[in-house]
């Protein structure tokens, strides 16, 4: 009973994980991150797209990626070149996936809904859900993402400069570090590793299906948030959204709590979070500021 | 790659003569001109200091030196290479580093991470830390710093900062430091302390390059001197055969009259208190007691001037005074009416205006009109109802242009395009263009032209004469003495001493600014 | 008298949105392209569609309606110096607070009396939405851009939950119908605007529109309010209570958004239905970027996205009208890219002193 809560809250955690690791690379760097959303949603369509193509679900993992890629350098670009407000950009780069994702399941697929079944990790039907989530490499990377960005944001070179840049970049440049190239690479990492909490999503289910991120990209931020931007809190945050989520589902024949109300508990611990109630989440200081 | 080693013997410089040398730099900010064909040579191994007034580009031209900015025109030489147009990682790496007079700090790294920024020593592919600290510990000792590299730099002093901002240069091996305002936020021990650190990098073969506009440090550390004006180099002096006098006069272009620039105030009755405050305490938001006990009369008639360094609590002090800012303990009375707990506006309609130290920020809405600038803390005025009264506005704004000579005479014109003189005009206008009692005036003519600088002390001496209480605040030392009838200085947050007119002069409040109590200058 | 610095504001209100529609076109042409289309056709039945016939136009008009509520919502917050992300969950508010008031009153009820307490508890849903980020902003410094973001995901929940849970039909995702208080349609008065949802919403918007623009430009609140967005440390100064304002535009914000329910519940289908918002809240937000946060551009903002909107159906058989939705994204991102672009461009020309650097 414990071990199928476990595999039930990883496997709802692993889209989780992917993202808010993206959110904080980029917030970090000083880039608001309200393109999650949109992020995982390209990845979702191209990791369905390669897949359905080649036949292979580690071609539908690199083309997702790549969608990720790009639209995290389109961000890249239109807030760090042109300095776009990064909140506006963010909800345009939501709407451009979403758009972009319905345009090409017409284009490709000639479906308004869903893209045909692609293949995907796993051992398909027969096996148990633990078997099915191990045999998931997906799910190992999305484990392993929150201890390497950990990692790579704390013990090397240059995590040591994205942390520098979110906070006082001219401080950074008169180091001679290159304050836009590291947001570009911190908000092009951000692109790729959101997208592949899509990857995942659309891998597992085999399908690519109209809005299927359905907000985790928000919930992400939610956690980047009440995580207070660390890569090991937000890991924890995601891992007690997606245990509530768990609780909820399993819990459903009960009716203790409706559902919604459960479903709202990351929206609102974030709100309680910024508020400063326990102790206030203070964002990197440079966030959102291009120059 | 890792610090190189600051004990090392200067690289061979062909000439000692040339450890920079920069001709005939231009650089052009819009239509402003921060430097304007200035020189400046510097030989190895000197502590050089340029002076010159606010806006003289001295900060300019070292930004420049050390590649944040590229010349529109000139040459820039460092140890006979000619360097123009480098950029930050170029000079880092000759070996030129720079102290900004804002930190250039990470608040919440620690201070061997803010140290190594930018060029981390490695092990595969981390940063190796422990070399890390103990590189940065090493470099700490040799110069006589003490520092735990495990700190946040978010927890240290502002003396301890600047330790790690002068260790982040020599971590990297310059061997060429430029300090902008080093002593501006520091305390007399911490500039002794500086000095000691400077005094001992030179003599391990450094140069030193100091941008200040304080005429003592001038003559206690430097070796020789340029002085800059308008953006141009107009003397290059040897400071043992230089007076203060002599700087200053190059500095301001003109014989300047340190004392005795005002006409001594006629004697009159304080007996009608303007403005009192009692033991105020106020706190700030890099000190908790940035006002630490504060007490102080202005009386009817009277400019009371309060001189210090600026961060010493004078703009705590005038924005709680105003309103702007929470007081925790203490009294402020307009009159006999305490107004400690009162809003902005209350405190407007009991007579006080206020001058603001920054206009841009603070003193005007730079996208409003000129019309609608002069109606700021008054709109509720200019009301018929609900709606603005758009006729008395625009008519109220006519005859203040007429009577303030604001150019251009437009009303409808945003306020951003005007020029900081007309720009003050209009603060002045709006402040002290109706009825109030007691007027603070905080840096009244800071960055505005002469002939503004003129007509606004001119405002202020006609305000005490119609017995109007004002209390005025400025970094200039010359306005002060130009315009008060008594003068309070103020240090750490306290005010050191206040003295009559007559007693106050250069001499009597320099040592006061710099912390020195009024027995210990007497002793100086 | 035009002045230079009058102009140059002109311009630099105007260029981006005229940047951002010549870049719109383009990204539309390609995509017209991909599908085998010639792009001229297409734009052609795309005006034909909606400008060219009256059912089109009168669904132009609808869409329109709700986009303006919208869009001024997120333009009073603009404004102030906030951004209101909330207008989708504050429309849905005020879409839930319009049918559960309606729905208390007989059939008998006079509709006058059901309309106004229909759009009194429209604006008081949205306003309450609007007002607690408003509020936590002021007392905590809490960014409203995350606050409103999450209130919408709680609005919505809370919103599925009285409907799923509490009242709904059978089988559907709305309301009951009201028994009266509907809003006249376009259609009754004329005929050829048959089909059309076209209401009377559309003269509310209009007029809140109108009275937007008055408060902003006419009235002291707006001088005081237009002062916090662009110097809320001058408007400290000169006496205004910058918390309270943040608050108090907020909460007002949220009511026109709110008000936008109007034209769905009342105008339209007559009940509450979820999903009716459909983005027209994070529409809103591109409405108010293209229209300068000006009441006026607001309106013309409004019809150009509702022409797209509309647009989409009108030429589903030529290309997939999902299009219009890349069409969205691309404006909003273009016109954003290009705001500052353009400011410092029309800078260069203009003397602009920064002492900081000298």
């Amino acid at each position: 009973m414990i071990f199928a809560f476990l595999i039930q809250t990883l496997r709802i955690a692993v889209p989780y994980l992917f993202a808010a690791a993206g959110g904080v690379v980029a917030e970090r760097a000083g880039v608001i991150s309200l393109t999650l959303e949109g992020f995982m949603l390209s990845g979702a369509f191209g990791a369905a797209l390669g897949a359905f193509y080649s036949g292979s679900p580690w071609v539908g993992v690199l083309c997702g990626a790549l969608a990720g890629l790009l639209f995290g350098l389109l961000h890249a670009v239109a807030s760090i070149r042109f300095r776009a407000d990064q909140v506006v950009a963010g909800i345009a780069i939501n709407l451009l996936a979403a758009g972009l994702t319905r345009f090409f399941l017409k284009l490709f697929f000639d479906s308004s809904s869903n893209s045909p079944r692609v293949p995907g990790f796993g051992s398909g039907a027969g096996t148990s859900l633990a078997a099915g989530v191990f045999s998931n490499p997906l799910v190992w990377m999305g484990l392993l993402v929150i201890p390497a960005l950990a990692w790579w944001m704390y013990r090397t070179p240059f995590g040591l400069r994205v942390r520098a840049v979110g906070e006082h970049p001219q401080a950074a440049e008169t180091l001679g570090v290159r304050v836009k190239r590291v947001r570009y690479v911190a908000v092009a990492m951000s692109g790729l590793l959101a997208s592949l909490g899509g990857v995942y999503l659309a891998l597992d289910q085999h399908q690519f299906t109209d809005g299927m991120t359905a907000g985790r990209g928000f919930i992400a931020i939610a956690a980047v948030i009440f995580g207070r931007w660390d890569p090991a809190r937000a890991g924890i945050a995601c891992l007690l959204f997606a245990a509530a989520e768990t609780l909820q589902i399993q819990l459903q024949g009960a009716q203790l709590i409706p559902s919604q109300f459960v479903q709202m508990i990351p929206y609102a611990l974030t709100i309680v979070a910024l508020a400063g109630v326990v102790r206030r989440a203070v964002p990197p200081a440079a966030l959102g500021r291009a120059d | 790659m890792t610090g190189a080693d600051p004990g090392a013997t200067m690289p061979g410089a062909p000439r000692p003569a040339d450890a920079i040398s920069m001709k005939g730099i231009v650089k052009r900010f819009g239509s402003v001109v921060a430097n304007d064909g200035a020189e400046l040579d510097v030989i190895a191994g000197e502590i050089h200091a340029v002076v010159g007034e606010n806006g003289a580009g001295k900060s300019t031209m070292m930004r420049i030196l050390a590649g944040l900015y590229a010349p529109d025109a000139g040459t820039v030489a460092v140890l006979g290479t000619d360097v123009t147009g480098w950029r930050t990682a170029d000079a880092i790496a000759a070996g030129v580093g720079m102290v900004h007079q804002h930190f250039m700090l990470v608040p919440p790294l620690t201070i061997a991470e803010n140290v190594i920024l930018g060029r981390e020593p490695t092990r595969g592919m981390a940063i190796d830390m422990p070399r890390a600290v103990a590189e940065v510990q090493r470099v700490a000792e040799e110069f006589g710093f003490e520092m735990d590299p495990h700190r946040r730099v978010a927890d240290l002093s502002v003396g301890e900062a600047q330790r790690v901002e002068i260790l982040k240069t020599l971590f990297r091996g310059a061997r060429i430091l430029i300090l902008d305002e080093p002593t501006a936020l520091l305390s007399p021990p911490e500039i002794t302390e500086l000095w000691r650190v400077l005094r001992r990098l030179r003599d391990s073969g450094g140069t030193i390059v100091l941008i200040t506009h304080k005429l003592d440090e001038v003559m206690d550390v430097s070796r020789r001197i340029t002085v800059m004006r308008h953006g141009r180099t107009v003397a290059r002096l040897l400071t043992a055969e230089t007076t203060p006098t002599e700087i200053a006069r190059a500095m301001v272009g003109r014989e300047v009259a340190l004392m005795g620039a005002a006409p001594p105030a006629p004697s009159r009755s304080t007996a009608s208190a303007g403005l009192s405050i009692a033991n105020l305490v106020v706190s700030g938001s890099r000190r908790e007691r940035a006002v630490d006990g504060v007490s102080l009369t202005v009386g009817a008639g009277e400019i009371v001037g309060i001189a210090g360094v600026e961060g010493n609590g004078q703009t705590e002090l005038v924005e709680a005074i105003a309103g702007l800012r929470a007081v925790t303990s203490g009294t402020i009375a307009l009159g006999t009416r305490d107004v400690t707990r009162l809003t902005v506006r209350a405190r407007a309609a009991a007579g006080l205006a206020h001058i603001p130290e920054d206009r841009h920020r603070r003193g005007l809405i730079l996208d409003y009109s000129i019309a609608d600038n002069l109606i700021l803390g008054d709109q509720h005025e200019y009301t018929k109802g609900a709606t603005l009264d758009r006729g008395r506005i625009a008519s109220q704004a006519s005859e203040k242009i007429r009577q303030f000579d604001i150019r251009p005479p437009d009303a409808t014109l945003a306020a951003r395009g005007l020029s900081g003189g007309n720009q003050q005009k209009i603060v002045i206008a709006r402040e002290m263009g109706d009825e109030f009692t007691v007027l603070l005036a905080s840096q009244p003519t800071r960055g505005v032209d002469v002939g503004a600088i003129e007509f606004i002390h001119a405002e202020l001496r006609a305000a005490r004469d119609a017995g109007k209480a004002v209390l005025l605040v400025s970094a200039e030392l010359t306005e002060i003495l130009a315009l008060s009838d008594r003068v309070a200085v103020m240090y750490g947050g306290r005010i050191a001493a206040a003295l009559p007119r007559a007693e106050a002069t250069t001499e009597t409040l320099g040592p006061l600014m710099t912390g020195a109590t009024l027995a210990g200058s007497a002793a100086s | 008298m035009s002045t230079p610095t009058a102009r140059v504001q002109l311009e630099e209100s105007l260029l981006p949105p005229f940047v951002a529609l010549l870049i719109a076109v383009a990204a539309g042409d390609i995509l017209i392209l991909s599908f085998g289309q010639q792009p001229g056709d297409v734009w052609l039945t795309m005006l034909r569609g909606t400008w060219g016939n009256a059912y089109g136009f009168g669904q132009v008009l609808y869409k329109a309606t709700t986009l303006i509520f919208t869009g001024l919502a997120v333009s009073l917050g603009v404004r102030a110096g906030m951004f209101n992300i909330g207008a989708e969950g504050q429309l849905a508010a005020g879409g839930g607070g319009a049918a559960l008031t309606g729905l208390l009153f007989p059939a008998a009820t006079p509709a006058l009396l059901v309309i106004v307490a229909c759009m009194v508890a429209a604006s008081a849903a949205g306003g309450a939405v609007g007002y607690i980020p408003g509020a936590l902003k002021a007392r905590f410094g809490a960014h409203e851009v995350i606050t409103t973001i999450m209130l919408n995901f709680i609005v919505l929940g809370f919103l599925n939950y009285l409907i799923a849970a509490r009242i709904h039909v059978p089988e559907t995702l709305h309301t009951p119908a009201l028994a009266t208080g509907f809003l006249t349609r376009l259609s009754e008065i004329a005929s050829p605007f048959h089909g059309s949802a076209a209401n009377a919403s559309v003269l509310v918007a209009v007029a809140a529109a109108a009275v937007a623009g008055w408060y902003l430009f006419r009235t002291r609140a707006g001088y005081e309010l237009r002062a916090v967005g662009l110097q809320p440390d001058a408007a400290e100064y000169g006496g205004v209570n910058v918390g309270r304002v943040w608050t108090k535009t907020l909460a007002l914000s949220g009511a026109l958004a709110g008000l936008g329910g109007i034209n769905y519940v009342l105008g339209y289908k007559h009940y509450y239905e979820e999903g009716f918002a459909s983005g027209a809240g994070f529409l809103g937000i591109a409405v108010a970027l293209v229209g300068r946060s000006h009441p006026l551009g607001v309106v013309l903002a409004a019809l150009f996205f509702a022409t797209l909107s509309q647009g989409g159906l009108a030429i589903n058989a030529l290309v997939p009208k999902q299009m219009v939705e890349v069409l969205q994204g691309v404006v909003i991102l273009a016109i954003t890219a290009s705001v500052p672009e353009v400011r410092r461009v029309l800078q260069l020309g203009r003397a602009t002193p920064r002492a900081e650097h000298v």
